[in-house]
């Protein structure tokens, strides 16, 4: 899985829990989940999990403290991913 | 008399919202109610989970609805009893004019508060997710949405955000009890004059597992599983229990003052209300009211608003379909020290919609203003084989739809625990 299907996927995912669709329709790698995308940040963890379950990987607490940006989410994915 | 209050001091009803069994919407329910249409359904999966109790009142077409009034995300976060609630509450607030709600996303309105109860609340959500989840081991599977779907107060959470309510959000818990006492804790409020408006009743979701400790305790009617329109049977000798029901009624209570400031338009007047218990002593139990504790509730009800017991004209009953529907009604007689034929006109609305359990209040109070505000008393079906204890009244219990010219209505809801409500409603005059 290329770097673009990654970040297609991970939009995908965050799509419903954005409560700006206009942001996530010009939403590009460096756009922050909280404060562009306007996600309720008790949701970061359904986005982790939905994360897991889609691309089949497990992403460990720590991990997922780190994501701050869509960029973050791929970078993460691709690394576990290998 | 409500005359010696200053409007401030009165509380009115200035809006509706229902999602019942047989309707949803105030037109659709009126006609229900008129036409005699029950919401009571053969429900397959009680069948397959060997239910003595089969059948339910479950609102229809919520499915699809429910995506015009939530974004995904909020649904997400949803069970059955908060898709009822938010649905009510919504309608309720556009019932009474009040601004658009999500135009500006910095809005608080600090005047408008919300008592919306429930007697089992999200039941559902604790059985299909996260009992399984977390017996699974898989507690970090569980997602952020449990906590906000099980607490209690998930309901009045809900619908305070929606709306954007400044004012006590909270939720209020008293088995069967818990609607109409949302409605008189609610009418308090306003009363006190810390608030202007609060939207108040109940709300209860459709579930087995929230059945499930009803039917085994054998109090669910397991005889007409066949003919589930026939099943649910307040004041009838063949009852044999009451029948689940779920949904939620909401109603906007709102100073007098207020809704003539702004022009609302005036349901019902609320005149007053008490709320009690029986205290578990005498004949009353956990599960039995103790008639000493329902008489003075109704009595109590009766001088908070000031009136004569001989002013009420009909009574919507608790009258759930079990053996207690014969003790209730003796009790409406006993507290308004008449005889069996000078107690007002009775109805009970449970024999459409089945027993809603913390819903019941919010959606009979709905059923009860609307039967004031558009003059008729809808027929209370089911009982055409009355009880034999009840034969001395059958001359004020009201079996088909009439037309009315009622102007006070006293609703009454009784719960496990022993516990009472009794609220007064008197139809509004310009």
């Amino acid at each position: 899985m290329d770097r673009t299907e990654v970040y297609n996927k991970v939009v995908e995912i965050i799509g419903p829990f954005a409560k700006d669709p206009e942001a996530l329709s010009k939403a590009d790698e460096k756009t922050n989940i909280l404060t562009d995308l306007k996600v309720n940040s008790a949701r970061l963890v359904d986005i982790i999990l939905d994360f897991e379950d889609k691309f089949d990987i497990e992403i460990d607490d720590d991990a997922a403290d780190q994501i701050m940006t869509l960029g973050d989410a791929v970078d993460k994915i691709v690394e576990i991913k290998g | 008399m409500t005359q010696n209050r200053t409007a401030s001091e009165r509380v009115v009803i200035t809006g509706m919202g229902i999602v019942a069994p047989n309707a949803i919407g105030l037109d659709a329910y009126e006609s229900a109610l008129r036409d005699g249409v029950s919401g009571i359904r053969f429900i397959p999966r009680l069948q397959e989970l060997n239910f003595g109790c089969q059948v339910a009142g479950v609102p229809q077409g919520v499915e699809s609805l429910q995506h015009e009034y939530f974004s995904e995300d909020l649904l997400r976060a949803m069970n059955s009893s908060m898709v009822y609630a938010g649905i009510a509450a919504i309608d309720c607030w556009r019932d009474a004019d009040l601004p658009d709600f999500d135009g500006d996303e910095d809005h608080v309105d600090w005047d408008t508060g919300a008592i919306i109860g429930t007697g089992i609340g999200g039941a559902d959500t604790l059985g299909e997710q996260l009992v399984p989840k977390v017996d699974a081991g898989k507690t970090k599977r569980l997602g952020s949405t449990m906590v906000e779907q099980t607490m209690a107060s998930a309901v009045s959470a809900r619908v305070g955000g929606i709306l954007g309510l400044g004012g006590q959000v909270t939720t209020n818990s008293s088995a069967c009890t818990t609607g109409t006492e949302a409605l008189i804790m609610a009418y308090e409020r306003i009363r006190s004059g810390r608030v202007k408006r609060m939207l108040a009743g109940g709300a209860e979701g459709s579930s087995h597992y929230i059945w499930a400790g009803f039917d085994g305790m054998r109090v669910l009617g397991r005889n007409f599983n066949d003919t589930p329109e026939k099943a649910s049977r307040p004041m009838s000798a063949t009852t044999s229990g009451f029948i689940p029901g779920s949904g939620s009624g909401i109603l906007m209570l709102e100073s007098l003052e207020s809704a003539l400031d702004r022009g609302a338009h005036i349901y019902a007047e609320i005149l007053g209300g008490d709320i009690n218990s029986g205290g578990q002593r005498g004949s009353g139990s956990m599960t039995a009211p103790n008639p000493v504790g329902v008489r003075r509730c109704i009595r109590g009800a009766v001088e908070a608003s000031g009136i004569e017991p001989g002013e009420i004209d009909v009574v919507n009953g608790h009258l759930t379909g079990t053996m207690a529907d014969p003790l209730e009604v003796e009790n409406w007689r006993a507290a308004l020290d008449t005889k069996p034929t000078g107690i007002p006109l009775i109805n009970g609305t449970k024999s459409l919609i089945g027993h809603a359990l913390g819903a019941a209040g919010g959606l009979e109070c709905v059923a009860a203003v609307l039967q004031l505000d558009r003059g008729f008393i809808h027929g209370s079906v089911n009982c055409e084989d009355l009880h034999p204890k009840l034969e001395a009244f059958e001359s004020r219990i009201v079996r088909e739809t009439r037309e009315s010219d009622a102007r006070v209505l006293a609703k009454a809801s009784f719960g496990f625990g022993d516990v009472n409500a009794c609220v007064i409603f008197r139809a509004h005059v310009e």
